[in-house]
């Protein structure tokens, strides 16, 4: 019978050698590939182990936050002020993933950034459970909070920065989204609420219309027309212009009026000084018809064509490269109508660079980054973007913008502050036919010595409606968030 | 080897295993929390005060006996325990020390009572009924079903797994059984092509068992099990008749009930496709989830694992029964894997050199089906979790919680050992064959 035993062994040998093999290939050769299914959550759970970092305002508010939780997962992510800053905070979702800061500072957030302290070490040691790092953004929230209320039940978006570090004060745009649901532990709960978002759609308040939606500028635009007249060294601010009640556009039978369907001034003629304070429309009209790619060129030197460097997705605002055989559409573009779009970061980086000596600074959300014992691992520095103006352009186009806040004549006087000079730039952008404008009003503030800019839009005129400009719906809401950063701040 | 060489050797490898068994049972107790670790120190101290107690107790019972076996189990065990532990610190971990105390016990009693193992061959037909009786057991008012299959029977609160200790009965029935006419059913009759084929009359035995088979199969839901009864007749009615036939046509007939359960039972239909297609949506969810999931431990576990109580197999359902191994692939890797691979291994090649030594055609017999038994019951659960082949619940034996297996596999080492000490003291055995991994001793 020896040999038959012996025979049974060989069989034995080769059924483990087989599990061996098998496990060979499981444990080793496709453990990758079966380890990244869907299915295998042991990451997830890994990384929802982890008390991930705070997000707080530079006011230290916490606007997300980490609680810890009784289910398998151990950290449930919470955000205490709910859609006030959904679309800065974006969400950390178990089903949708991340947006967001919550995106663009995962790693450091699960304490991952690669820099390891002293408290790492000890959390391993005594396993005391890792934490991740804390953001502390630039964003303040008393300002976001009177954006808010400012815009009130009107669609729109609100832009306040700091013009010489591009840090953000206040972002807000109406609609948003409380991003609580999307960080639940419930699959379906999150599910359903996504769907409810409608995140396919390009009007979805998952995406920050102040980053991402372009509006026609209108007037705000002129900023940037006059500023490429004066780069082109053809014109000074006194230069003057033709003031017709309305200019025939070349190659149709069309005519461009002013708003006010009259002539500016009245006189005849208009020098571009106050072209820009009255925003008489045919002027820069002219403008654009002159040196459409010189226009071309500052507005890419402000920004547009190209998306804005910043923490969170922002989409390009554009200015068309448009042909000779289309010069109305040149017409248009002077006026920021036609083809030209920008969203509203652009235009508060707009009014950012003529307050900061006509240099574009980068715009930055994050003050600096915590590790769990309160030291500070990051601390992003300013950048700028490049100079879309010479020096002497940009106090050439302050003294303007000043003047259509600070001068009776001038159509950003809503704008006024008590004690404090202010320069602005109203905006009526016509969109489609039928439809209520959109108000527009930018701002920096104090002229002397620039600490704030601001870029406001109002959607289709929001209460006013059909009867609105930028003069009477955006820049008294521009006024409120300069006159509550100088409280705050001081200047 | 010396009597007293021999017991050395296992004191220090029992040493060894248990201090393996201990560091894995204080790791995995650590990474709970560190004050944690006074709560295994008792249980390691009582595993290893039991060890070491069967140890003294061997020295003067089976002096001869075979010194790797203790050792082998003990490793074993005290790994399926740290990973029992692990899982259910304040369930199962203790409940399986309580089993594991007994099952040493029961290991020592056994060494006792049996104190010449040819004995047991004078009441074949006891262990024959009792066997029967017991592999049937579920099938009476006592029987539950867990899990889908009808293997257990409750007496209060009590529930154990009658099939496990069948095993142990069928065995020795088989071994006194084919002993004593081996001759007669290894006569061949007739050639049919190559093979010589015993008349068809000698059949019988075969027939019968592979209708209790596959009553197993069909009334209490369990193709495992069914297979595994199958398969230990088959490899003993070879070993005792060299006749290749039987092994056919009994895979054959085999083959053909597992169709027929294949075609009459969805539930079997549906663990073949988990097989086939385990990470499908329809299925990783649902019925395959848990395959999947031993799946996903082993992968996350690589070559060197997480690291004792570091991984989470846990996601496993029930990972302490059937999934015991994959618990162990996570936290310590193919390094881990492959060592209990290689332990069992080592075990089955001692228990085959028992059978080859044991000098008696029944003492023969009955080693190489204790020990056939208890590697075909590894591979086939190892298969499964492996997804090599399709998975079929039984335990893996010294590892999995579970009194009954436990239980059972400490009485099957028992007898290993006695048989063992008996032919090494009978006067120099006719010859020692190496086999395999072993060798000489």
């Amino acid at each position: 019978m020896e040999a038959q035993i012996r025979r049974v062994g060989v069989a034995l040998v080769i059924a483990f050698l087989a599990i061996f093999l098998q496990l060979n290939y499981v444990q080793i050769f496709a453990a990758e590939d079966i380890a990244s299914n869907n299915a295998n959550i042991r990451s997830l759970l890994a990384e929802y182990s982890i008390k991930r970092g705070d997000i707080s305002t530079v006011d230290f508010k916490p606007i997300a936050t980490s609680q810890s939780t009784n289910d398998r997962f151990k950290y449930l992510r919470t955000y205490p002020e709910g859609e006030l800053y959904g679309q800065i905070t974006g969400y950390y979702s178990l089903v949708s993933g991340t947006r967001g800061i919550e995106s663009a500072y995962n790693d450091q957030l699960l304490g991952e950034s690669g820099v390891i302290s002293m408290q790492d070490v000890e959390d391993t040691f005594l396993g005391s459970g890792e934490r991740g790092d804390d953001v502390r953004l630039t964003i303040d929230s008393r300002l976001q909070e009177l954006a808010r209320e400012q815009l009130g039940g009107q669609e729109g978006s609100v832009v306040v920065l700091d013009p010489r570090s591009g840090e953000v004060r206040a972002m807000y745009s109406n609609p948003s989204y409380d991003p609580g649901p999307l960080a639940s532990h419930d699959a379906d709960e999150i599910r359903n609420y996504y769907r409810s978002l409608n995140p396919t759609s390009p009007s979805s308040p998952l995406l920050s219309k102040a980053l991402r939606t372009s509006f026609p500028p209108g007037s705000t635009f002129k900023i940037v027309t006059a500023g490429a007249a004066l780069e082109s060294g053809q014109f000074t601010p006194s230069s003057t212009f033709p003031d017709p009640d309305a200019i025939d556009l070349p190659l149709t039978d069309d005519t461009l009026t002013n708003f006010t369907n009259t002539s500016c001034t009245g006189t005849g003629q208009i020098d571009l000084f106050t072209a820009l304070e009255i925003s008489c429309d045919t002027t820069f009209a002219l403008i654009g018809l002159r040196i459409h790619d010189e226009l071309g060129n500052t507005a890419q030197q402000f920004g547009f064509n190209d998306t804005i460097p910043f923490d969170l997705t922002t989409e390009a605002s554009t200015f068309p490269e448009v042909p000779d055989d289309q010069e109305p559409l040149r017409a248009f573009a002077g006026i920021g109508q036609g083809d030209v779009s920008a969203t509203p970061i652009q235009m508060a980086l707009v009014a950012a660079a003529i307050a900061n000596d006509g240099v574009v600074p980068r715009p930055r959300l994050v003050r600096e980054i915590r590790d769990p014992s309160g030291s500070i691992v990051e601390e992003p520095a300013p950048e700028t973007i490049g100079r879309a103006l010479s020096s002497a352009t940009a106090a050439e186009l302050s003294r303007m913008m000043t003047a259509v806040v600070q001068s009776d004549s001038g159509t950003g006087t809503a704008a006024r502050i008590e004690g404090v000079e202010v320069a602005g730039k109203t905006g009526t952008a016509q969109t489609v036919e039928g439809a209520a404008p959109h108000a527009w009003f930018i701002a920096f503030a104090p002229v002397s010595n620039p600490q704030v800019a601001v870029a406001v839009l109002v959607e289709n005129g929001g209460t006013l409606g059909s009867e609105a400009t930028g003069g009477q719906v955006a820049a008294p809401i521009a006024k409120a968030l300069i006159e509550r950063d100088r409280e705050i701040r001081q200047w | 080897m010396q009597a007293t060489a021999r017991r050395n050797t296992e004191l220090s490898l029992l040493i060894l295993a248990l201090i393996l068994g201990g560091g894995a049972l204080a790791l995995v107790a650590l990474a709970r929390s560190t004050d944690k670790l006074a709560t295994a120190l008792p249980f390691t101290a009582v595993v290893a005060g039991c060890c070491i107690g069967a140890h003294i107790a061997m020295r003067k019972l089976v002096p001869q006996g075979d010194h790797l076996l203790l050792p082998l189990a003990a490793v074993l065990n005290a790994l399926g325990l740290a990973a029992v532990y692990r899982l259910s610190p304040n369930g199962f971990g203790p409940t399986q020390v309580t089993w594991t105390v007994i099952g040493i016990g029961l290991l020592l009693a056994t060494l006792v009572l049996v104190r010449d193992f040819q004995v047991l061959a004078h009441y074949k037909y006891i262990f024959g009924f009792v066997g029967v009786g017991l592999l049937l057991l579920p099938l009476s008012p006592l029987g539950t079903v867990i899990n889908g299959a009808r293997l257990w029977v409750q007496f209060g609160s009590f529930s154990f797994q009658p099939g496990e200790l069948a095993k142990l009965c069928l065995v020795i029935f088989f071994a006194a059984y084919l002993a004593e006419r081996k001759e007669l059913l290894a006569i061949a009759s007739r050639r049919i092509w190559v093979i010589h084929v015993p008349d068809i009359k000698h059949f019988g035995p075969l027939l019968i068992m592979w209708l209790l088979s596959l009553a197993v199969m069909f009334f209490e839901r369990d193709l495992g099990s069914s297979l595994l009864f199958f398969s230990i007749f088959l490899v003993m009615l070879y070993i005792a008749t060299a006749r290749i036939a039987y092994l056919l046509i009994g895979t054959g007939l085999f083959a053909i009930g597992a169709f027929i359960g294949y075609q009459a039972f969805s539930h079997v239909q549906v663990r073949v496709q988990i097989w086939l297609d385990v990470f499908s949506p329809k299925l990783i969810s649902d019925e395959g989830y848990q395959l999947a999931q031993s799946l996903f431990a082993l992968a996350t576990g690589g070559l060197f694992g997480t690291g004792l109580g570091q991984g989470r197999p846990d996601l496993i359902p029930a990972a302490h029964t059937d999934f015991i191994f994959s618990v162990i692939g996570e936290e310590l890797g193919l390094l881990g894997t492959a060592a209990i691979i290689l332990c069992f291994m080592l075990l089955v090649a001692h228990g085959l050199r028992i059978a080859i030594n044991a000098g008696s055609d029944f003492g023969q017999l009955l080693a190489a089906g204790l020990i056939t038994s208890f590697g075909v019951q590894t591979f086939i659960i190892l298969a499964g979790v492996t997804r090599l082949l399709p998975l079929t619940g039984i335990t893996l034996p010294f590892m999995s919680y579970g009194g009954s297996s436990l239980l059972s596999n400490f009485i099957l080492l028992a007898l290993l050992i006695r048989i063992s000490h008996q032919s090494s003291s009978a006067p120099a055995p006719a010859h020692t064959a190496e086999i395999l991994v072993g060798g000489r001793g």
